[in-house]
């Protein structure tokens, strides 16, 4: 298959993994015991780590936390951006030169014909 | 997911730590070599780079009903080799830790290990095995890129199933229990990865097939 096919087929495929957990679990909001749905991994192993060793006190805590989910929303989208941006700006900067370096190549090759408007030396010599 | 600031034991914190220099002393010493080869590779390093914190930053729901994050270190460690990735990933860590109090300081080092140093090392050591046995080269890089995302969170595991073994089951009950929080639900995310990382390939060869071809990342037969 083309390779826009391929790319079209990679993207849907990355939406349904995406999407089918979405629908399995749609709970509209909270959970009955208080826990958003789709809770972080990391939020599990904690809870787990403290159901074993209840013993355990982290002994060292964040330097600074986002304020609430929004801004942690913002920070997470904030290093979307950056990361999305290195990788977009290089693609931009090598299909700019790309064509540059096509349009040089292009006009270098057409300057290897005479031009036609320049009459030739053997019939100026004729006409005289 | 990463191990949260201050989850694991002093002694373990230090540990994974120590564990990791050597690898980003390594991780430098590659990164300036390959910066400084040419201009234009610096670029590519940074495409490399913000992919992986591209990836890292997305919280996805998985079938098992709870989220997490990929990792990304994939396409940088088959292109570059995995000794840049320990560094890239590292300061992608460093990011998220300070501001976003995802993973930690003091988990640095573990984290690192396991998503850097890790991921980065089987995402390379599986694609090169992969093509060494002519696996079709898209088909390589999805396996590398998904496979190494697992084998990130099965490390996880293994680093948080050493620091709370179970009473009852030790360590392989904890490395089991942990499994199943961390890898089951990872495995989407996995596979997600895995076809993102092909369509960035894919990407980057159509603009900048010499350099891809570079990095043993085009197909023979289009050469």
């Amino acid at each position: 298959m083309n390779k826009t096919r391929q790319n079209i087929l990679l993207i849907l495929g990355v939406a349904a993994l995406v999407a089918v957990p979405l629908f399995m679990h749609y709970h509209g909001g909270e959970d009955v015991d208080g826990s958003s749905a789709f809770a972080g991994t990391d939020d599990k192993a904690q809870s787990v780590i403290a159901e074993a060793n209840p013993d355990y006190r982290p002994w060292f805590s964040p330097l600074w936390e986002p304020p609430g989910d929004s801004i942690e929303s913002l920070l997470f989208a904030l290093q979307a951006a950056i990361g999305s941006g290195l990788v977009f700006y290089y693609i931009g900067y090598r299909r700019g030169k790309n064509s540059v370096t096509a349009n040089a190549q292009r006009e270098s090759a057409a300057q290897k014909f005479v031009p036609l408007s320049q009459p030739s030396p053997r019939m100026q010599s004729e006409n005289a | 997911m990463h191990i949260m600031e201050g989850f694991l034991p002093v002694s373990h914190a230090i540990g994974w730590t120590v564990a990791a220099a050597p690898f980003w002393g390594y991780g430098v010493y590659r990164l300036t070599k390959v910066m400084r080869e040419n201009p234009e590779r610096k670029l590519m390093v940074g495409a490399a780079g913000g992919f992986t914190m591209f990836l890292s930053s997305l919280k996805l729901p998985s079938v098992t009903g709870s989220s997490s994050h990929p990792v990304g270190v994939g396409l940088g460690a088959i292109m570059f080799g995995p000794g840049v990735m320990f560094v890239l990933g590292t300061i992608v860590l460093l990011f998220q830790a300070m501001l976003l109090a995802h993973g930690g300081i003091t988990t640095l080092g573990a984290n690192a290990f396991s998503m850097a140093i890790v991921g980065g090392l089987t995402a390379y050591g599986i694609f090169k095995a992969l093509r060494f046995l002519s696996v079709p080269l898209g088909f390589a890089v999805f396996c590398a890129a998904a496979l190494s995302d697992l084998c990130t969170y099965v490390t996880t595991s293994a680093q948080l199933a050493l620091a709370f073994p179970d009473p009852l089951s030790g360590f392989w009950g904890a490395f089991v229990k942990f499994n199943s929080i961390f890898a089951l639900t990872q495995i989407p995310l996995a596979l997600g990865e895995g076809l993102l990382t092909v369509l960035i390939v894919n990407a980057l060869t159509s603009v900048s097939r010499e350099e891809m071809a570079g990095f043993n990342l085009v197909p023979e037969a289009a050469k």
